[in-house]
């Protein structure tokens, strides 16, 4: 591990903005910085104090490359702990490769991917769950797993855990207390308040637990599987989805060629629309491949939108019925959307006998943009971001999610020893486990915090 | 007069000190033991018993590897208690109360029995030391006597000071001199050294007592012991402690002496144990309890003095004696002598290795209140592992170290080396991650083995622990293979408002319910017979209650442990360069120095070492 180079890169996404940041970290960044920086006040860039913004021209052998703001940040007040310059300089894709290009050539190294919050870890900056908020931030490309990943980022988080952990503890110090202290004259523990104590962290527990259902959807985005032939509408219905939003599109290839998926950002929250072949019965042996296949997307999707053409129901209609009992019948659980594209081709006599064939049918022209915005709202519904609304803490991150229910696993083997009068040392046992998984959250427990608050409010000692 | 080389020399001739010279000679070291006065060997400084709760469970491991302490406790014992009895097995404490004069003279006719080992009577003033090893001890009439190692265990004796209200004066306990010397030695050597302070309760004339005021606490009814050999029994007649209380009145009095208390008056610098407190601090800062207990215990079968447990003071003697005056059934007391506080040297633990060995001074042990710690059991059982370690080394063998899931043993020098102590350290079940796998009545299948290899354990011990645990094994088989018709169970279940079986079952599942006992299940006729067929004696039942009641929770404990373990595994290279890593906090980087953890697991117990600090260590770990 090096950690006694200074790094570069860029800041802001890469591509040409309006500005971008050009951000430097380690021992020799205000240095090597300073020999290429001339301030239009003529200030020496390595005299000044941290936390200044100066305005100058980054210039090469007399040639000037931009005119640029340079912050400084002084090692340790800064986001990675060590040195910081960060040049905010026109957003052209020339003039920031330029100025790279020009610390490369003088002592600074190309920064790894990450290597800016690793740096800032390491230097005991961030702790570790906000370490991994901080590059969940970096990922989060819809507002609302934004929110989640700053709300976490501050600590939010953890110090729900750190309270518990601390009611938890003082319980398990009356515990210890009654076992090491036997023969003095110590007031047992009250058994009622430890039970209602206990209801109450498996309470929060729970709800935390329960909100990683939430905030997974909210950081991955909802799987969708869209079922319908091939010729049927679905790319023309994802760009009309999409143009309305204005969002960002990306395309991750599958495991297979025929999985495509397509993510749209719709009020804040991210879908994943995930292509599938039809369900057609076949004898065809590839065929019935495709179809197996199109049941698994299914099974992992939360909301499932059948897709069909309107005009093509009025020859097939039989199989579609057949379809859609089929889905109903397999996934009774799963929220179904039945759609009717291309209702603009149809007459207001045959919209009027499809709606009488198909209960709930949504009717929708990608083309002219009918019933798509009701579509969004559709899908929305689904969706419970009550939580989100009431600026409640939401768990994201998997490794928290596995110690909270660890946690929980634990604290609810303390409920049932408490309610079978369970001898103390035993269900310190548990105490501790759940204590333990806490501190995977908060840091570490040890039994000298016990001991410490026996001894702080307890009488004892012959 | 000494003209041979020693293996093992060991200064003082405490718990510590008795433990070490034991362990040594029995080991094959030719080894002398040296204190001030012969006639003291083993004292009771302080109170009249031995173990308690972790204590017991200590002086178990020290029988059960071969050391003396469990064996002495048993043939001076006049009262015997397993503390906790209602609480899981893993809480079990033995504790007796001694004959004090009996215990110091078993311990001394046990040494005097030891092969290997001399006697001399004097006061060591300091260490030869040659090139940062120890050569051997002087002392003070200016004998030089050589040895490959020394153990030191000086209990309060370093530069001990005794206070009496404003009164105060050398020597190392009531009516002995304090020893000089080796603390100044020692730090001009590069140690650090420290003061603490500890107190202990008047002694009275148990004539002088009216005990019909007072509670009878009387021993067991069904007393056990703590050496798991058979030459010694468990008590067939035993004596009674009495319990009384401080009131107001007897606060009110103590108060009067407050402005003349070393205490309170800034002469007592170093801190005492939070857990054993002296009496002025108890009604000085639980101010809102209005009385306190006190135990009256008496010193031996014969002797009338007894010792006042919980009234521990340093007060003027005339405060002492007007106070105790106050308590019921005190009216008329008479004093042997008061109780008396006192400070001494010792050495932060963590200038010493796993072993017990200083790190700067090669084939120098500590063991003892030397390193921080209060307690007989604390001291005999460091006295021990120094004592073995010592022996190893000058043998050229490899060291005998114990992990914090197979001893209190492990616990308690993995925390002295580890973390240090601020005050003296004593032992609570609370320290160790897994108690439930350091219970009282497994250290032989923990250590004996252990105790065995090193040649300290007689292969007799070893014998019967083996026999022992293969009886329960089988016993234990035999609850799980054997079921139980619902005409014979359901009585016994409906006794105990156990839920009753519609079908036979197999006894072990019945046998684990909470509520049932084993006086239960022997109703059973085939439980009966197998015991008497099998000839089972009580500590094979016991055991076999054990594993089937909490075969899931020791289970589990197990699993903990292992996981830890894996920490464990992860070393840390000798004389790594915690320097270089820039990006942990100065504290934690100062501590790691001092402290060279031998691997990450360790390095996590340090105080002042945060998780993150010990994420950043694994990445340079390369993990």
């Amino acid at each position: 591990m090096i950690l006694n180079d200074t790094i570069v890169a860029l800041a802001t996404p890469s591509g040409a903005g309006a500005i971008a940041v050009i951000r430097l970290s380690g021992p020799e960044a205000i240095t090597i910085c300073s020999t290429f920086f001339k301030s239009i006040h003529n200030k020496d860039l390595s005299k000044q104090k941290t936390h200044t913004i100066h305005l100058g021209h980054i210039i090469e052998n007399n040639k000037t490359l931009d005119e640029v703001l340079v912050s400084i940040f002084k090692n340790p007040h800064s986001y990675t702990g060590e040195n910081v310059i960060e040049i905010s300089c026109h957003g052209s894709i020339f003039i920031q490769q330029e100025i790279i290009q020009l610390f490369l050539r003088n002592g600074c190294r190309m920064a790894n991917a990450g290597e800016f919050t690793l740096r800032a870890f390491l230097n005991g900056k961030l702790d570790l769950s906000q370490a991994e908020a901080v590059a969940d931030l970096i990922a989060s490309d819809n507002e609302a797993s934004h929110q989640i990943a700053m709300q976490q980022m501050r600590g939010g988080f953890s110090s729900e855990i750190a309270k518990l952990r601390e009611e938890l503890l003082n319980f398990a110090s009356l515990i210890e207390l009654e076992l090491d202290f036997a023969e003095e004259d110590v007031e047992f523990a009250d058994r009622t308040q430890f039970k209602d104590l206990v209801n109450r962290i498996v309470f929060v527990l729970k709800r935390l637990i329960d909100s990683f259902a939430v905030g997974n959807v909210i950081k991955n985005g909802i799987p969708v599987a869209i079922v319908g032939e091939p010729n049927v509408g679905k790319s023309t219905l994802l760009n009309a989805l999409l143009n309305e939003e204005r969002a960002i599109v990306s395309e991750i290839a599958g495991t297979t060629r025929d999985t495509i998926e397509d993510e749209i950002v719709i009020g804040g929250i991210g879908f994943r629309f995930i292509d599938t072949a039809g369900i057609r019965e076949t004898v065809d042996v590839v065929e019935s491949i495709g179809i197996k296949k199109t049941f698994e997307k299914i099974e992992q999707a939360q909301v499932v939108v059948y897709l069909f053409d309107a005009e093509q129901f009025k020859t097939d209609s039989e199989k579609f019925i057949v379809e859609i009992e089929k889905i109903k019948n397999k996934y009774p659980l799963k929220p179904l959307v039945v759609i009717a594209n291309k209702v603009d081709k149809l007459s207001n006599t045959e919209v009027e006998t499809l709606k009488a064939t198909i209960n709930n049918l949504h009717l929708l022209s990608a083309k002219t943009g009918v019933g798509v915005e009701e579509l969004k709202e559709k899908l929305l519904g689904f969706v419970n971001t009550g939580a989100l609304r009431n600026n409640e803490t939401i768990v994201t991150n998997s490794r928290h999610y596995d110690a909270l229910q660890k946690a929980f696993e634990e604290v609810t083997k303390v409920k049932y020893g408490l309610e079978s009068s369970l001898s103390g040392d035993l269900l310190a046992i548990d105490i501790r486990q759940a204590l333990y998984h806490f501190g995977e959250i908060t840091g570490e427990i040890t039994s000298d915090d016990l001991l410490g608050n026996i001894f702080a409010n307890f009488c004892i000692g012959k | 007069m000494f003209n041979e080389v020693y293996d093992v020399i060991v200064v003082g001739a405490g718990h510590a000190g008795s433990e070490a010279a034991a362990a040594a000679a029995n080991m094959g070291s030719k080894t002398l033991l040296i204190t001030m006065n012969l006639q003291n060997i083993a004292q009771m400084s302080c109170n009249p018993a031995m173990g308690g709760i972790a204590k017991g469970q200590i002086v178990r491991e020290i029988d059960a590897l071969g050391g003396y302490s469990g064996i002495v406790s048993d043939t001076s014992a006049i009262q015997f208690k397993m503390l906790n009895k209602s609480k899981g097995p893993a809480m079990w404490s033995p504790r007796v109360q001694s004959d004090r004069m009996r215990f110091a003279e078993d311990w001394r006719l046990l040494l005097e029995q030891t092969k290997n080992l001399d006697f001399y009577q004097e006061m060591v003033s300091g260490l030869l030391v040659e090139n940062h090893k120890v050569v051997g001890v002087k002392t003070s009439l200016g004998v030089e006597i050589k040895a490959k190692s020394v153990v030191l265990t000086n209990g309060t004796f370093l530069n001990g000071l005794i206070h009496i209200g404003d009164k105060n004066f050398g020597g190392g306990r009531a009516g002995e001199k304090a020893a000089t010397g080796i603390t100044e030695q020692l730090v001009q050597l590069g140690f650090e050294s420290g003061r603490m302070k500890t107190g202990t309760p008047p002694r009275v004339d148990g004539r002088s007592l009216d005990f019909s005021k007072m509670l009878e606490q009387p021993g067991d009814v069904n007393p056990e012991k703590f050496s798991y050999l058979d030459i010694t029994k468990p008590l067939s007649k035993q004596r009674s402690c009495h319990m009384s209380y401080t009131s107001e009145k007897v606060h009110d009095l103590l108060r009067e002496g407050f402005d003349r208390s070393p205490m309170f008056n800034g002469r007592i610098k170093s801190l005492g144990p939070r857990y054993c407190p002296s009496i002025e601090d108890k009604i000085n800062r639980f101010a809102d309890k209005d009385r306190h207990q006190l135990f009256v215990e008496p010193e031996g079968w014969n002797t009338v003095e007894y010792y006042i447990n919980g009234f521990s003071t340093s007060l003027p003697e005339d405060v002492q004696f007007k106070a105790l005056r106050s308590v019921a059934g005190f009216e008329n007391v008479k004093f042997f002598r008061p109780g008396y506080a006192i400070e001494y040297d010792y050495f932060p633990p963590t200038q010493l290795k796993h072993t017990l060995e200083t790190k700067l001074v090669e084939g120098l042990y500590f063991a003892g209140q030397i390193n921080g710690t209060t307690g007989y059991e604390e001291a005999a059982s460091q006295g021990l592992m120094a004592g073995i370690n010592a022996s190893l080394k000058v043998s050229e063998k490899d060291p005998f170290t114990l992990q914090r899931d197979e001893a209190y043993i492990g616990v308690l020098i993995d925390d002295l080396i580890t973390k240090g102590t601020e005050e003296p350290y004593r032992m609570f079940t609370s320290r160790a991650e897994y108690r439930t796998l350091l219970r009282q009545d497994n250290a032989d299948l923990r250590l004996t083995p252990k105790g065995f290899e090193l040649g300290l354990a007689s292969e007799k011990r070893l014998k019967r622990m083996e026999e022992k645990h293969e009886q329960a094994a089988k016993f234990v088989q035999f609850f799980r293979e054997t079921s139980v018709q619902p005409e014979e169970a359901n009585p016994v279940l409906e006794s105990k408002n156990s839920a009753l079986v519609k079908q036979s079952d197999k006894m072990f599942k019945l046998y684990s319910r909470p509520n049932i006992t084993i006086e239960d299940v022997r109703k059973f006729e085939a439980v009966e017979n197998y015991i008497q067929e099998n000839n089972l004696d009580n500590e094979v039942i016991e055991q076999t209650e054990i594993q089937v009641k909490y075969a899931g929770y020791i289970a589990k404990e197990k699993l903990n442990a292992d996981k830890l373990n894996r920490l464990e595994y992860v070393k840390i290279p000798e004389n790594f360069d915690y320097s270089q890593i820039k990006s942990m906090s100065l504290e934690a980087r100062e501590k790691l120095k001092n402290i060279q953890p031998t691997s990450i697991a360790q390095a996590s117990r340090i105080s002042g070492v945060s998780p993150n600090d010990i994420s950043v260590l694994l990445v340079y770990m390369g993990r």
